[in-house]
């Protein structure tokens, strides 16, 4: 039987290291910046307006808090599915888990037109409301995952970290159903109303949050040089690969079943053909950046050989979900409501009927990279100050009968 | 033990109040018939909460609704101190500043019929954004007046999302000149209030009164419960359709002729 591979925190020493938690810090006191300046002046500054209600704050937001869920799966796939192989990630998963989720939340809190007045909703909730619901996913997930990790690392906790698996497990399915039904339910949108955005959310985290993870472990692993064997290394490859095409699968069928029914052809059609940046967003962004270049680099023997390539395609597929996301939450409000079945409008003095525009404003992009910048701050930190790491990745300490195909 | 009173002034009290109330009574006289002739729904006392007992609403006439005319518009920015009217609210790109209610020109793509309308708050009785605030600061009256209570708004715009009619706006900077009953603060979201003021001390709302003023009388204010009320009269008599009906919110505000 093979020894259980210690943890092992960073020595997090080197003036790389500082570096590294200097870039972040100046990218966090950016966005702090610019929230006071947002605040400070009220929204005006922004791109956004009355008919892009939400911008670029939310869609880094919307793809952080979906990418926090997906980062769990592999503690997940460790506890709930017991995955032996996957056991010494499952630590640095529940964290990236935890950290994603915060960088989105302060993007999200800080955007809030009365961010001081967080207090009201943590204690005035309209239980109807999908967000007062999302507030109390967020908690318990912190709350869970928490006490998972807690399981994980304390000894004579082992016997319990099963049942806690299963439990943030359950719990980040009901979180992602829960943001993607944010939109979902919105019925008066042509680009939302479909119960199929809870599902299709899920599977983006399950992408996302495995090429974040994927990337964050290549890192934090080469930078502090310890291995990472081909068996992990290619399983969590492959995984990921299944995941970016299960997500072209659901979003093609989100599109197809939209083009079926006349009343959101016109959507369609902006999204797929005449939609400029949205369109763009889609087939560059999405489509290809996002889900075919990644599958021909994980899938040709000969590229995937390549790590740094493997890393790349980690990287076009968070590119490629941002641009998803953007085009869901800015694409979807930019395309008009049908107020009026059969008519045009012809004088209006609130854009009714048109196209709205939107131009993201350096404040606003800057306060989503401050919750990116967040979230890999507190990875990098408590990767430092607490055993999340294991000493090694290697073939013969993760798998002893693994063997090179 | 009892105060000594000064008769003296006991009956001048009595005379100043029964002078005041045969004033009121002479006045109520000379003007009751001019109220009758617009129907001045009688809700509730003033001091006395808002009730199911009634659910207020509009008619709207597009038939009568002038084009070009923004009567209403303008006479809501007045009564609520918002658009051309509030100079304060400079910073805002057009796309930001508030509106509360505006005017559509509809072109029927079959037929070519244009028409106008006013555009607003639908106050419906099953409101998207009551549904989706989490905290509870979209609220629908009792008497289906749907509102925005700016104490506990943290400015999501989650309604804004929700709304079917974009009868919200956002506000995107500080707000000087502001009315009593209308308060606008700085990164909260606000709508058309159906003048909840002006009805809660039976009043109308200032654009149906605008647009009778105009003599287009193309805007009907009533309790939509009350049979006997002109609003509920004319929809039992010719009807009123609902904007984006399929979506079955009950919308209070009914508007006939859009054809």
């Amino acid at each position: 039987m093979k020894k259980n591979i210690p943890f092992i925190a960073i020595e997090g020493r080197s003036s790389g290291y500082y570096s590294l938690l200097a870039l972040l810090g100046a990218f966090i006191l950016a966005s702090l910046g610019a929230f006071y300046y947002m605040e400070h002046h009220g929204h005006y500054v922004t791109g956004m307006d009355n008919q892009i209600v939400w911008g670029m704050p939310h869609v880094f937001a919307v793809f952080l808090i979906v990418a926090a869920s997906g980062a769990l799966n592999v503690a997940s796939i460790s506890s709930a599915f017991n995955k032996k192989a996957y056991k010494p990630l499952a630590r640095l998963s529940g964290l990236l888990a935890l950290a994603l989720l915060a960088g989105g939340l302060m993007i999200l809190v800080l955007d809030l037109g009365r961010p001081e007045r967080l207090v009201i909703a943590m204690t005035y909730y309209n239980l109807k409301s999908i967000f007062a619901w999302n507030m109390l996913l967020y908690n318990g997930f912190f709350a869970i995952v928490i006490v998972y990790i807690w399981t994980m690392m304390q000894r004579n906790l082992g016997q319990y970290t099963r049942a806690a698996g299963i439990a943030a497990f359950i719990w980040r399915l009901a979180l992602t159903t829960g943001t993607g039904s944010i939109f979902g339910f919105l019925v008066a949108r042509q680009g939302y109303d479909a119960a199929i955005m809870a599902p299709m959310f899920i599977l983006m985290s399950f992408s996302f949050g495995l090429a974040v993870f994927l990337l964050v472990l290549m890192a934090s692993y080469s930078w502090t040089e310890r291995p990472i064997g081909d068996a992990i290394f290619n399983r969590l490859k492959n995984l990921l690969g299944i995941f970016v095409a299960s997500v072209l699968f659901i979003v093609a069928i989100y599109h197809l079943t939209n083009l079926y029914e006349a009343q959101h052809q016109g959507f369609e059609a902006f999204i797929l053909l005449n939609g400029g940046i949205y369109t763009q967003m889609f087939w560059i962004g999405q489509v290809m950046i996002g889900g075919i270049i990644p599958l021909i680099i994980f899938y040709t023997p000969s590229l995937a050989k390549s790590r740094g390539l493997v890393g790349l395609g980690a990287l076009l597929v968070i590119i490629g979900g941002l641009a998803q996301v953007y085009g869901i939450i800015i694409g979807g409000q930019a395309y008009p409501m049908t107020l009026f079945p059969g008519k045009e409008v012809i004088e209006t003095t609130f854009a009714d009927g048109a196209i709205a525009s939107y131009t993201p404003t350096l404040a606003e992009t800057l306060l989503g990279l401050g919750g990116v910048a967040v979230a890999l701050f507190l990875v990098a930190f408590c990767v430092k100050i607490m055993n999340f790491l294991p000493a090694s990745l290697a073939d013969k300490d993760v798998d002893p009968h693994y063997k090179a195909s | 033990m009892t105060q000594p009173v000064n008769t003296n002034e006991t009956k001048t009290d009595l005379y100043r109040r029964q002078f005041l109330g045969k004033t009121a009574a002479a006045a109520g006289f000379a003007l009751a018939p001019g109220m009758l002739l617009t129907e001045i729904a009688h809700a509730k006392p003033a001091d006395e909460a808002v009730s199911t007992k009634n659910r207020w609403g509009l008619l709207i006439n597009t038939n009568k609704c002038a084009s070009g005319c923004t009567a209403c518009v303008t006479a809501c920015q007045v009564e609520n101190g918002w658009g051309e009217i509030n100079k304060s609210e400079e910073l805002s790109r057009a796309s930001q500043k508030a509106v509360w209610i505006r005017k559509v020109k509809l072109k029927d793509k079959q037929t070519g019929h244009v028409q106008s309308l006013p555009l607003l708050c639908q106050h419906c009785e099953k409101p998207p954004c009551v549904d989706v605030c989490p905290t509870g600061a979209s609220f629908k009256r009792e008497d289906g007046i749907v509102l925005v209570d700016k104490h506990i708004c943290i400015g999501c715009r989650y309604c804004m999302m929700a709304c079917p009619y974009k009868a919200r706006s956002f506000i995107h900077e500080t707000i000087k000149n502001q009315k009593v009953h209308a308060p606008r603060g700085k990164g909260t979201v606000e709508s058309c209030t159906m003048c909840a003021h002006r009805v809660d001390n039976d009043g109308i709302p200032a654009c149906v009164e605008a647009c009778n003023a105009e003599g287009h009388q193309a805007m009907y204010f009533g309790d939509l419960k009350d049979s006997n009320s002109v609003i509920s009269k004319e929809l039992a008599k010719n009807g009123g359709q609902q904007l984006r009906a399929d979506l079955d919110l009950n919308t209070g505000v009914r508007y006939q002729g859009i054809k």
